[in-house]
């Protein structure tokens, strides 16, 4: 029997399990969670052969490291970085093989801020609520890797990967947003909506897997006073008492008590995951689908 | 009845009181389980209920207008009942703003029956309406609570699955698991779920001496509120 089995050598800044999510639970107040640059994940799950649903880790700024304890074949994408097997260099974006006890790592982000891992088979850990992703919010699945570690995969689904290399887009140097206005962008004051869609944010360094946090003109509130809690959708900007707009992301919290302006446009989110602090954030407003 | 386009795929439908959010809410699952209606999340909360993954929210929004939304149904299903200790560090503060004693306090949140009105803020968390009186949130939140600490704030009553932050007053403590995703359903409550909440005596403690320790306390209140 192969122990199919990572160890977990450098965690990183912040390295987690994540997969599709697990949708469907926010009425009970739990997080969708899941890869918040889903596309990345998808393409190295896609390079190593492995079913979407499959468990990757998704690391933060800085990389990670791990052995294999039986021959695997791996896939690096999301954030472009350093690979090396053994210390030699690897293909970032490829599918790499990678022999039982050697070590794979996984350099900082040469731009971006999330790289991916796929590794056949899948991170296997037990899953909670059908899924394997870790939710920073409210503490479900698999806790941030630590070092030692040992995580268990599952058995390789396909001989081969179906593609040999994929396209991924580059990190952001500028996220254009396109958003809809609504429902409370009824709640600020006309000013704030213009300021809102024409004037440029950054990204704050307090971003995270929760929400994108920006920097930028404060947004002017027309109607005073709290807001009831209510259900926030992926992608809601959100406007907090400091008036700065907050993009919240995979695992936000399911309702909240502040006025949400607008909503990002889904194909929009992924590159949220990449965007750097300081990177330049425009909110473009575009007419609701018919 | 209010329908607010959120984002492409979803409506934030608004209406005027809890009640109505609650009966919207029912009627909602109702027509999701007939088939009459396909979206991934119908997520209630105070005024509102959330309907994320539509396919066409505005087709919705207009049928939504003809709606007859019928009272919250009476449930068939029992009442979950949570056993509580009123130990709470807070229970002073709330019998202070409702000028009455403390075990006053725990009778009148033990006598009322409670509905879970939505969840939010942590997996499991309640927010279940029915309180007599409404009490503020805490001027300092709490860096943690301890998992279990029965609460309250503005209109609602909850309990605190895990260790969290938190700013509502906390009256008392149980032992019941609201949230274990090891078992089916992992929450106790769900939006919907009737509750009430069951006083456990203190070990020792008598009829007689709570009844001495009520007096005792409602002269302390009334002391703190001439101060």
């Amino acid at each position: 029997m192969t122990d199919r089995a990572l160890a977990v050598v450098r965690a990183g800044a912040l390295t987690t399990v994540q997969d599709l999510g697990r949708p469907g639970h926010a009425h009970l107040g739990v997080p969708r969670s899941g890869a918040l640059d889903a596309p990345a994940a998808a393409l190295v799950n896609r390079l190593v052969g492995n079913v979407p649903e499959a468990a990757v880790l998704e690391t933060t700024l800085n990389g990670c490291a791990v052995r294999a304890r039986s021959t695997v074949t791996v896939a690096v994408g999301g954030a472009p970085c350093a690979v090396t097997v053994d210390g030699r260099p690897a293909a970032w974006g490829a599918s790499l093989w990678v022999p039982g006890g050697a070590l794979l790592d996984i350099g900082p982000a040469r731009s971006g801020v999330r790289s991916y891992l796929a590794v056949s088979g899948g991170v296997a850990v037990e899953p909670v609520l059908g899924s394997r992703s870790t939710d920073l919010l409210s503490g479900l699945g698999p806790a941030p890797l630590t070092d030692g570690t040992v995580l268990p995969l599952g058995p390789p689904v396909r001989a081969h990967a179906r593609a040999d290399v994929v396209p991924h887009p580059a990190p952001p140097a500028e996220l254009v947003l396109r958003v809809t206005l609504g429902p409370r962008h009824d709640w600020f004051t006309a000013a704030a909506v213009r300021a809102f869609t024409t004037h440029p944010y950054t990204v704050s360094t307090a971003s995270n897997r929760i929400g994108l946090r920006t920097e930028g003109p404060a947004l002017m509130r027309a109607v005073p006073g709290e807001l009831p809690s209510e259900g926030m959708v992926l992608g809601a900007v959100q406007v907090p008492p400091d008036g700065r707009p907050v993009v919240f992301l995979a695992d936000h919290p399911t309702t909240g008590g502040y006025p949400v302006i607008a909503v990002v446009h889904p194909a929009d989110l992924p590159a949220t995951a990449q965007a750097a602090p300081g990177t330049p954030v425009r909110f473009v407003a575009v007419r609701r689908r018919a | 009845m209010r329908a607010l386009p959120t984002g492409d795929r979803a409506l934030l439908i608004e209406v005027g009181t809890d009640e109505e959010a609650q009966a919207l809410h029912a009627e909602l699952l109702r027509r999701r389980a007939a088939g009459e209606l396909a979206v991934a999340e119908i997520v209630p909360a105070a005024r509102t209920v959330l309907l994320d993954g539509l396919d066409s929210p505005s087709r919705l929004a207009e049928r939504l207008a003809s709606w007859e939304v019928p009272p919250v149904p009476p449930r068939a299903e029992d009442v979950v009942e949570i056993p509580v200790r009123y130990d709470g560090p807070d229970l002073a503060d709330v019998a202070a703003h409702w000028d009455v004693s403390e075990s006053e306090v725990a009778r009148m949140h033990a006598a009322a029956e409670f509905r879970v009105a939505f969840c939010g803020f942590a997996p499991g968390f309640g927010y279940l309406t029915g309180l007599p009186r409404e009490v503020p949130r805490r001027a300092t939140p709490r860096t943690a609570v301890p998992p279990g600490s029965v609460a309250l704030a503005g209109p609602y009553t909850g309990v605190y699955p895990r260790s969290s932050p938190g700013g509502w007053q906390l009256i008392g403590t149980t032992e019941a698991v609201l949230w274990d995703h090891a078992r089916v359903p992992a929450a106790l409550l769900s939006p919907g779920t009737r509750v009430r909440f069951v006083p456990v005596e203190k070990t020792g403690t008598t009829r007689t001496t709570r009844t001495v320790s009520a007096t005792s306390t409602a002269g302390t209140t009334s002391a703190v509120n001439s101060a």
